[in-house]
């Protein structure tokens, strides 16, 4: 499992993205390291999500390059993009559970296309096993509609995991949860990154889940990296863009 | 104009991604069953009042004429050449049409395809293939079905006034009918299913955000599909001709 080479895992340089004439992301770089947990600060608007939207190819970028794995994700054709993609986890801040499939469907649907060979027996392990790690094995029958709205998180963040990505991007993992749930969400990403070795991206706003999952934190102001450094670092910082956050 | 280059460039994507394997097929499935099996009381009932209602309104014209023992032919022609197609085909856009638009412009608006692409799986092939190849398979059933039950609500209808034997009236019916009549007719309707299946499926994958943006994709994919299928069937009627099968 132990990955031997270290050189970073991403690499994003000068990313431009806009809408309409409205810069979202003006020049952004970030280099994520094996197996570290990078948490991205920012403003509601800033461009959070859309920035790993970018990553994992949802949106085109005008300009910029954005490397997973050296493999530049911006210049992949759409099947080799599909093939990186399943070595990246995605939580959507909606959660985007399918609606019309039950939880132990929504878990399986990547498996069931991705890991062609894969046993029936496995994959209801592999479902098991991913609803017990988030606390919600009893839902497995259920229809997305009949769960609140933490529990479609954690049911989401189920099936981010599922097909073991050695990259997670998380949008906004714990926002709406209650505290404790989201120390449970906190401490299953460090599992993650522990066993696995993930390397993550998480936007937070959550100052305790940014406390205590980031290796680095990068603060995305005017669609640049405005800071970067260690979550003491940042927080003993005087410039004004930065205390804000940590107030 | 330019929404006529997105629907040909969406189409093309049926014959490119759509046909690769493997194949969905336990959605294809499931979407026949949806899309064909559900649908089917609802083209029954329709083709049923329509034999019944266009048999009763033509026989006054006939009756003036002195051929009224033509009937069962003058309707015979009528619903299998155009009307059952047509109808058929309206209802269906109605129906299907609507509920597919709807149904993937939800998906879009919450991220579901999104969460597809995410995760290496191509929506366009387990979502947009497996709709239009059912619409495409199941409109030509439906209206194969729907004929028939019209063709016996025409067989009720002649027979208010009159006394005709079914296996009389039938026989009457298919006499009259030749293969040029029937095979363009059945033809005609796998393009009226691939329209509404794709139609629906474009018109939800373009959905924008927000409630009324599902709203207008569901809307919008009734219409455009309604004129399709009018399209569809003057190149048809066009096409008939030339080919001498008129
Ligand atoms: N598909 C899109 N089309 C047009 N504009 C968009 C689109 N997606 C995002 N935007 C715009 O980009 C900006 C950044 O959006 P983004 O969702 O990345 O914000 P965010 O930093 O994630 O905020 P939040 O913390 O509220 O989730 C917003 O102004 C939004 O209006
Ligand atoms: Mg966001």
């Amino acid at each position: 499992m132990e990955p031997k080479n270290n050189k970073p895992i991403i690499v994003i340089k000068d990313l431009v993205k806009s809408f309409g004439d409205k810069v979202i992301l003006d020049g952004f770089n970030l280099t994520v390291e094996r197996g570290t947990n990078v948490v991205i600060l920012g403003k509601s608007g800033s461009g959070k999500s859309v920035l790993i939207k970018c990553i994992i190819g949802l949106l085109k970028p005008e300009s910029g390059s954005i490397f997973v794995n050296e493999d530049n994700i911006t210049a992949l054709s759409e099947d080799e993009l599909d093939e990186t993609r399943t070595k990246i986890g995605f939580l959507f801040q909606s959660n985007a559970l399918y609606d019309s499939m039950t939880i132990r469907e929504n878990l399986e649907f990547p498996l069931l296309r991705h890991w062609v060979d894969i046993t029936r027996e496995e994959v209801d392990r592999l479902v098991s096993e991913a609803l017990e790690n988030v606390d919600l094995l009893h839902t497995i029958d259920m229809m997305p509609s009949e769960l609140s709205g933490g529990m479609l998180k954690r049911v989401a963040l189920a099936r981010t995991m599922i097909l073991r990505p050695e990259i997670i991007l998380y949008d906004e993992p714990t926002t709406g949860l209650d505290p404790v749930t989201s120390r449970e969400i906190e401490n299953l990403i460090l599992k993650l990154q522990e066993k696995n070795h993930t390397s993550s991206i998480i936007i937070s706003h959550d100052m305790n889940c940014v406390k205590n999952t980031a290796d680095v934190v990068v603060l995305l102001l005017e669609g640049k990296s405005y800071a970067q450094g260690s979550f003491e670092e940042l927080a003993q910082s005087t410039d004004k863009n930065i205390k804000q956050f940590f107030d | 104009m330019d929404e006529t280059g997105k629907v040909a460039s969406f189409t093309g994507r049926f014959f490119s991604v759509g046909i690769q394997p493997r194949y969905e097929n336990r959605e294809l499935l499931n979407q026949c069953y949806k899309i064909g099996y559900l649908s089917f009381p609802l083209v029954g009932l329709t083709s049923f009042i329509m034999g019944l209602v266009l048999t009763m309104q033509l026989r006054p014209s006939l009756v003036d004429y002195g051929v009224e023992s033509q009937l069962p032919v003058m309707v015979g022609l009528a619903i299998v050449r155009e009307i059952g197609p047509v109808i058929t085909a309206l209802i269906f856009a109605g129906k299907i049409g609507s509920s597919i638009g709807a149904e993937l412009g939800s998906m879009k608006v919450t991220e579901q395809i999104d969460a597809m692409t995410v995760s290496g799986i191509k929506p366009y092939k387990y979502l947009v293939a497996t709709r239009v190849l059912a619409t495409t398979l199941m409109l030509p059933l439906l209206t194969i079905l729907g004929d028939g039950i019209s063709l016996f609500g025409s067989y009720l209808g002649v027979n208010i006034r009159s006394v005709t034997s079914i296996d009389l009236f039938f026989l009457q019916v298919f006499k009259s009918l030749d293969f040029s009549d029937v095979l363009p007719a059945i033809i005609k309707t796998l393009f009226f299913g691939f329209a509404v299946g794709i139609v629906g499926c474009y018109k939800g994958f373009s959905s924008s955000k927000g409630t009324q943006g599902v709203g207008v994709s569901a809307n919008s994919a009734v219409v455009l599909s309604s004129v399709m299928i009018f399209v569809i069937d003057l190149l048809a009627v066009q096409i008939t001709e030339l080919m001498g099968l008129n």
